[in-house]
């Protein structure tokens, strides 16, 4: 049997297309002027060298990448930068991981409740965010302290049974940068796996059970993959901001934890060093779309094999 | 081999209804499917179709009562240990997999070596004719190719019950009596019982050796596809079966199975009634006649003939029904066949008639 694919071949009329560029119009203009003129701004700068009083002198030169990576002095490689970058990493990476498997369940729950249900539990997922985000991460330092809420309980759990207790050093950590990364991306990972989790018709999980396919089998062949496009989408909504924070680990870490965007963050205002805040703010850049791409390219399949 | 494929007995189904009432979706309901068959539950919108299907296919658990698989009770099996497979209305074909791995889903699950899944889902979509579709994705059919593709996907399992809901209900007239006769072909040819759900009562009647009627939960009746539509056993199933008049009566009196029901105007009608149906004198009853039984044209012996005017005429090609008025008020529809050369009516719009009608097509009803 022949398929006729004539009708992708017809363009859409022209009127439309007029419309679109008019409706991205808006959008283009204010990209523009706040992000792509900025950026460009920002990647000269990072070629230039720093002249006193605050002033760039641009001699196009890459000593600033040069010094990211270590090697701007012949002989020595210090790799202080770039352990920077690879903690950074590292942490976006654990925090998404952490936030897929604490999020999925709790969406599989929202999604799978009474239709009635659903808003309440999304409105409680989102309560969080209407606090002022330094707020909520000041929070955490009263939860993970020495004498703070978590150490009491547990001090007192221990008492009920006569154990002997010393309060757990939580405060500052990288653990609590890492818990508090996962507290703060939630909703972001909940939203888009809840969107996708909920499309999946009853029918479906009623043809696998038919077809053979117990719980277990169920959600692999079915539930997990027909939810991978809500999984990316959070991902990315988790992994990109996870990357250039600084708030977090300036709070929580103690000056312990220094992370690229405590890096960039500290070049501009404290060190004025902009060419080399710049520099780092482009390879931050690009390591996230770096990592980014791939990820898409890698998973992205599941959105366009079913059409989403 | 049992006798019954599936049997349900005495099965009822209750849900807790949007405002804290009960709704009984399906009320004491006993039914026996026999191995092979082709059997159609047919009702309208809301009668516990469905729900009686999800029940044999363990989406539901009867709130009492017990259903039967081949003799053995399934009590609270899960859908997955059933020996059935559903075509869904709606296809259900996972949107994420191909045609092939859709097919071959039943057979993985059950551990069934990969060069033989792919065997037999190839044999499976040969016989709904989609061979070498399975590298497609579902979109990418049309809705009747779906609905064979379901077909296919349940089919290759052997299961020892196929149970279908409304599988043709979104498609077009034409594609609609294609897959019929398609879904016929196919029962026959793997032998497997076939429970078929459906609205359409003229869908069921072309495609079932059994039809059972339900109406508000009830089975109403159970039998082959001419003895629902020649004997109905009470006003609803004649009515929801095809067409028919109803005459308003009272017995006057009876002997065996013919009974002679004075109706409305003074006129008086020999009727026959069901096996086993008691009708006792004085009775207030309902005459049902189907308007095909029905004749303008006088023939020998025919048992009642009543006089009347012609009220209305409508010509539908193979044949034209005429609606005639009698004494009383009573209208009958008549339904004549165009047999002559030119399609002549046999009578026009306000001409007087006489409608000849048999013992044996007047039949009584109690309820
Ligand atoms: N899950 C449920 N909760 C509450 N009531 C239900 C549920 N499922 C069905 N019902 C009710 O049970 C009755 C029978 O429903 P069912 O779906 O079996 O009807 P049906 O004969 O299949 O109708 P249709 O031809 O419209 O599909 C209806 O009144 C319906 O509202
Ligand atoms: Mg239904």
């Amino acid at each position: 049997m022949a398929i006729d694919n004539s009708a992708q071949l017809v363009d859409a009329p022209p009127r439309n297309r007029w419309q679109g560029i008019l409706l991205a119009l808006p959008v283009t203009l204010l990209m523009t002027v706040l992000l792509v003129v900025p950026l460009i701004i920002i990647g000269v700068n990072s070629f230039g060298q720093r002249g006193p009083d605050n002033t760039i002198i641009y001699n196009f030169n890459l000593n600033n990448y040069l010094r990211l990576l270590g090697i701007s002095e012949p002989g020595v490689w210090d790799t202080l930068y770039l352990e920077i970058l690879v903690r950074s990493l590292w942490l976006a990476f654990q925090s998404t991981v952490l936030v897929i498997l604490v999020g999925y369940p709790l969406a599989y729950f929202i999604a799978r409740a009474p239709r009635k249900q659903r808003n309440f539990w999304l409105f409680l997922v989102l309560v969080p965010l209407w606090t002022n985000f330094v707020i909520r991460v000041y929070a955490w330092i009263m939860i993970l302290r020495n004498q703070g809420v978590l150490n009491s309980l547990l001090g007192w759990a221990a008492g009920l049974f006569g154990l002997n207790f010393t309060p757990l050093d939580l405060y500052p950590s990288d653990f609590a940068v890492l818990v508090c990364m996962v507290y703060e991306f939630l909703p972001f990972m909940i939203l888009p796996m809840f969107t996708s989790l909920e499309k999946i018709e009853d029918s479906l999980y009623e043809a696998a059970a038919d077809l053979g396919a117990n719980t277990w089998n169920t959600f692999w062949r079915v539930t997990f993959p027909l939810s991978l496009p809500g999984i990316v989408a959070g991902t990315i909504l988790v992994f990109i901001p996870v990357m250039g924070t600084f708030i977090v680990s300036d709070i929580l870490g103690g000056r312990q934890v220094i992370l690229v965007g405590n890096l960039i963050q500290r070049q501009f205002l404290d060190a004025r060093d902009p060419v080399f805040g710049s520099a780092a703010t482009i390879v931050l850049m690009v390591m996230t779309l770096a990592v980014t791409l791939y990820y898409t390219r890698k998973f992205g399949f599941a959105e366009e094999a079913f059409g989403r | 081999m049992p006798e019954f494929a599936v049997e349900l007995r005495n099965v009822s189904k209750r849900f807790p209804g949007p405002s804290g009432e009960i709704v009984t979706a399906v009320n004491n309901v006993t039914m026996q499917i026999k191995d092979g068959e082709f059997f159609s539950m047919l009702g309208p919108s809301g009668c516990g179709k469905t729900t009686s299907l999800r029940m044999i296919a363990g989406f539901e658990l009867p709130t009492a009562g017990e259903i039967y698989i081949h003799d053995r009770p399934m009590g609270h099996t899960p859908p997955y240990k059933r020996p059935v497979n559903t075509v869904f209305q709606n296809y259900a074909l996972f949107p994420h997999m191909t045609i092939g791995q859709n097919v071959g889903f039943g057979l993985e699950m059950k551990g069934v070596e990969p060069k033989e899944i792919q065997r037999r889902s190839s044999e499976a979509l040969e016989m709904v004719r989609l061979a070498g579709y399975e590298k497609r994705m579902a979109r990418q059919l049309s809705g009747g190719q779906q609905q064979r593709v379901a077909l296919a996907r349940a089919l290759v399992n052997h299961p020892e019950v196929l149970l279908l809901d409304e599988p043709l209900g979104a498609l077009d007239l034409k594609l609609r009596k294609e897959m019929q006769l398609e879904l016929k072909r196919l029962q026959r040819e793997v032998g497997i019982t076939f429970v078929f759900v459906t609205h359409d009562q003229e869908e069921a009647l072309t495609m079932s050796d059994r039809v059972a009627v339900m109406s508000a939960g009830n089975v109403l009746q159970m039998g082959a596809a001419s003895e629902i539509y020649e004997k109905p056993n009470c006003r609803f199933v004649a009515d929801f079966i095809g067409e028919t008049n109803f005459l308003e009566g009272a017995v006057k009196a009876q002997t065996g199975r013919d009974v002679d029901v004075e109706l409305a105007g003074g006129l008086l009608c020999r009727a026959t009634a069901d096996e086993g149906s008691q009708v006792v004198s004085g009775q207030k009853v309902t005459v049902t006649m189907r308007p095909e039984k029905l004749g303008l044209r006088p023939w020998q012996g025919a048992d009642n003939v009543y006089d009347g005017r012609v009220e209305e005429v409508v010509y539908i090609g193979t044949d034209t029904h005429y609606t005639v008025v009698l004494a009383g008020d009573q209208r009958l529809r008549v339904r004549e066949q165009n047999d002559d050369p030119l399609s002549r009516p046999l009578a026009a719009i306000g001409d007087a008639v006489k409608v000849y009608c048999d013992e044996v097509s007047a039949r009584v009803l109690t309820e």
